[in-house]
């Protein structure tokens, strides 16, 4: 009796465990329920084969980069819409200055670019207390409209094959170099979000940028911080796509911004700060990317595939949105 | 025959008697206001005077009890038809939209319409200027309220009463945040309602207000009705003495010996953010200086001043007869102070992260030398102020927002004492919380005088600035204009009588201080 009881107590408390703690894990169950449809349903037009697999994973990577830098971003209570224009624009600069001056030229030309770019919008947010929502919008067109002006619109192709191997294009034995650099990316984020002083700083501002001012936090320094990282890691995603393309081009990136946010949210980042998981946002990466492959596969046109896609991110958010 | 004349009765209550759970907050009072009269609604905190207020907006209704108003004897009123029989609430916490001009906020909700069924913009401009030229206040109905003045928002939130054809005017403590002279040209508006015959109910804890505008006077005390009488009826000591009672808080109980010793730990000279003279203070080390004053006073900004969060205008600040120049959070911390502010909520607390991480917040610079978090320190410290705090949380872990309101303001207090501070600054930190905890707070504070930490606390209540302070400042227009000894303010050991005395004489210096200061 006594047994029965106890073995039931312990079943209850993993059940209301399992209740209390779901909707925060909603994109592991999520990203397990959604691959296992289609593992099954596509079984026979090779959704699980090996290719199609690795190729989920390198066209998710360059997203799954950025939205490692974006839950920084969110969970410090600001946003930046010019990730994907800063890719655009760091793709070109990197690729013009590989050919003019050669590999480390060429790199440090892609991250200054991120850097700058990073630098202005702090500037902006915290001196001239612009919302980042605002400056990080306008400096979408400015870095879009940079890049199309200095590569004239053309493709500016990479002939470096170091580079190319080196950032994007090339495998590590089996692995894809992109793989490897979202794992990279990825760890450097969880670490610093969950385990440094600066990541727990950035939670504070976050949660409560008042309380953390008066607990003696440089909530302005947190804020530039985050964008410059932010912008010099889509910089990063940006030299990537080029690796991978051979080629620097002013509309790569385009629309990415709304694809890693989307990532970062379905994750359990919350959108005004206080809450964030680096881990969560690459899941919800590279759930998108699950999803566009199997719809892709179903035979699904463009148009039915973005509706689909729509309502199952909709699905996601709601069930991990807390009642209260 | 005129209902509406001056001296009939404009609003009765009769019997109201209004619990929540098991708390009394209204027992059988009777209260009624009469037209062409300002009556003073007296009483301390928790007395009652809010509960009236909301039956009277309509928020809520009484549990037994009427309201007669304009000959009807009612039940309840309901947000609606407190409107509809004339009565106009002036909010403490203003009501307005900053960001829509006077007119707009005027007519809110209540828009004339044109012919074309759109706002008439021009009519409601109008409209919000003759009823502010009838005030006898001149500015621009056009201007956005943001861009006003407490003053003149306060003036707009009468004209959108008086729009609304209000005949019973409620004020809550509407001079709180005002200028003397915006206080005149209030109160000259006030007078001239009156005398159009006007009902005003006047909330207000400055004791001088009522004497200067009042005709009469109700107390309320623990839900009762203690007392209505014509102002001149009342002398500042009876008035004080009816609202407080003969029953003390008995917080005495608190009080330990002197802790402080002849060191100056802090001293301020003329410390201000504007114009006066500013404060002027020596803290001791060991010594709790209780800071007392009226709402308004300047004692969260003498606070928000000492730990770098407001500008100083001019003055001097020293630790330990060094001059310093404390110009953010992050320097007051350096210099080894700490501050519990006014609102845990907003100032003190993230509130959707765990009890740990708000307590580690503040000593994350020295948790460890990299920039790593190292777990278990930051878990021995938590673990540490939790007990040493008593805080009652299921585990570290557990958001602060699952916390009672004691127990969050414990990990408030535990935050700052895990800084370890030579100095610190308690600002309103037993306000809303449970008497347990409250009387937690109080013997914490004596400990830490005992051990050495040099205490500055703010309160509100006297009872308990009394029970916890070696000495009080009495603080009015950002100067502290009195320094008392609190064991010679309470004559007898432990005698209820004599506290209850020396919370009644503070409560007069407190009060004179603003009169004449």
């Amino acid at each position: 009796m006594a047994e029965a009881q106890s073995t039931h107590g312990s079943l209850g408390k993993l059940w209301s465990y399992f209740r209390q703690t779901w909707r925060q894990n909603i994109i592991y169950i999520g990203f397990a329920v959604v691959f296992v449809f289609f593992a099954v349903t596509l079984h026979d037009r090779g959704f699980l084969d090996p290719n199609n697999v690795l190729n989920i994973a390198r066209q998710t990577a360059v997203i799954a980069v950025m939205a490692v830098a974006m839950t920084l971003v969110l969970s410090s209570g600001e946003i930046d819409l010019s990730v994907g224009a800063v890719a655009g624009l760091a793709s070109v600069t990197t690729a013009m200055a590989l050919s003019a001056g050669g590999l480390g030229f060429g790199i440090l030309a892609g991250l200054g670019t991120g850097l700058f770019v990073g630098l202005v919008n702090g500037v902006l947010s915290t001196r001239l207390l612009i919302p980042t929502f605002l400056t990080t919008l306008a400096m979408m067109g400015i870095a879009r409209g940079a890049a199309m002006w200095i590569s004239d619109t053309a493709a500016i192709p990479i002939l470096n094959s170091d580079y190319a191997g080196f950032f994007g294009s090339g495998n590590l034995g089996p692995i894809p170099s992109l793989l490897l650099w979202m794992i990279v990316a990825g760890a450097i984020g969880h670490v610093t979000l969950r385990h440094t002083k600066f990541g727990r700083r950035i939670l504070a501002v976050g949660g409560n940028a008042e309380a953390a001012r008066y607990t003696g936090i440089r909530t302005a320094r947190i804020k530039m911080a985050v964008l410059v990282i932010s912008s010099v890691t889509a910089a990063l995603a940006g030299m990537l796509y080029a690796g991978r393309l051979q080629s620097g081009r002013f509309q790569l990136g385009e629309g990415d911004e709304l694809s890693v946010i989307a990532a970062a949210v379905l994750g359990g980042t919350a959108l005004f700060g206080g809450r964030g998981t680096v881990i969560g946002s690459i899941f919800g990466a590279l759930m998108i990317g699950v999803i566009n492959n199997g719809l892709i596969l179903m035979g699904l046109e463009y148009s039915q595939q973005l509706i689909a896609r729509g309502g199952i991110i909709i699905l996601a958010v709601a069930l991990s949105q807390k009642r209260s | 025959m005129n209902a509406r004349a001056s001296g009939n009765i404009a609003v009765e209550m009769r019997a109201i008697s209004k619990r929540f759970g098991g708390v009394h907050a209204l027992r059988e009072v009777n209260f009624s206001a009469r037209f062409g009269e300002i009556h003073a609604l007296l009483g301390e905190n928790g007395a009652g005077k809010s509960t009236i207020l909301k039956i009277l907006r309509g928020v809520l209704a009484p549990d037994s009890g009427e309201i007669v108003v304009d000959g009807n004897a009612l039940a309840s009123l309901t947000a609606k038809t407190a409107r509809e029989h004339g009565i106009g609430m002036i909010f403490q916490e203003m009501s307005l939209v900053p960001s829509l001009t006077v007119a707009q906020n005027v007519f809110l909700n209540n828009e004339p319409l044109g012919r074309t069924g759109l706002i008439d913009e021009r009519a409601m401009r109008e409209r919000s200027l003759a009823i502010l030229r009838d005030m006898g206040v001149e500015f621009d109905p056009a201007a956005l309220v943001g861009d006003l003045s407490t003053g003149q928002q306060q003036l707009t939130e009468i004209a959108k009463a008086l729009s609304q054809e209000a005949r019973i005017l409620v004020l809550d403590e509407p001079t709180s945040a005002l200028t003397a002279s915006e206080v005149e040209i209030l109160f000259d508006l006030l007078r001239r309602l009156r005398s159009e015959g006007k009902a005003i109910i006047y909330v207000s804890h400055r004791m001088d207000e009522i004497f200067q505008l009042a005709d009469r006077a109700t107390v309320l005390r623990d839900g009762r009705h203690i007392d209505t009488r014509p102002i001149g009826d009342y002398t500042l000591a009876t008035l004080i003495a009816d609202i407080m009672g003969k029953a003390t808080r008995d917080l005495l109980e608190y009080a330990t010996d002197p802790t402080g010793s002849e060191e100056v730990v802090l001293e301020v000279r003329n410390l201000h953010s504007g114009a006066g003279a500013g404060a002027s203070f020596a803290l001791h080390q060991g010594e709790v200086l209780g800071i007392a004053g009226l709402l308004g006073s300047g004692r969260s900004r003498l606070a928000r001043m000492l730990f770098g969060l407001e500008p100083i205008a001019s003055g001097e600040v020293l630790i330990r007869n060094e001059p310093v120049r404390i110009t953010s959070p992050q320097m007051a911390k350096a210099a080894g102070m700490a501050l519990v502010p006014e609102d845990r909520r907003r100032q003190g607390l993230v509130l959707q992260h765990s009890v740990a991480q708000n307590i580690e917040l503040p000593v994350l610079g020295k948790l460890s030398p990299s920039p790593f978090i190292s777990g278990r320190t930051g878990r021995e410290i938590v673990r540490d102020i939790i007990s040493r705090m008593n805080i009652k949380t299921h585990s570290p872990d557990s958001d602060v927002n699952t916390l009672s309101g004691g127990n969050q303001q414990k990990v408030v207090i535990g935050k700052w004492l895990a800084t370890a501070p030579d100095i610190l600054i308690m600002d309103e930190a037993t306000a809303g919380i449970d008497i347990g905890s409250k009387g937690e707070i109080l013997r914490l504070v004596r400990e830490l005088a005992s051990e050495g930490k040099s205490i500055i606390f703010i309160s509100s209540e006297l009872a308990e600035l009394l029970a916890v302070s070696d000495r009080i400042c009495v603080m009015a227009r950002g100067e502290i204009v009195q320094t008392l000894d609190a064991r010679q303010l309470v004559a007898g050991d432990h005698d209820p009588h004599s506290e209850l005395q020396a919370e009644q004489k503070l409560q007069l210096l407190l009060q004179q201080g603003r009169r004449h200061g």
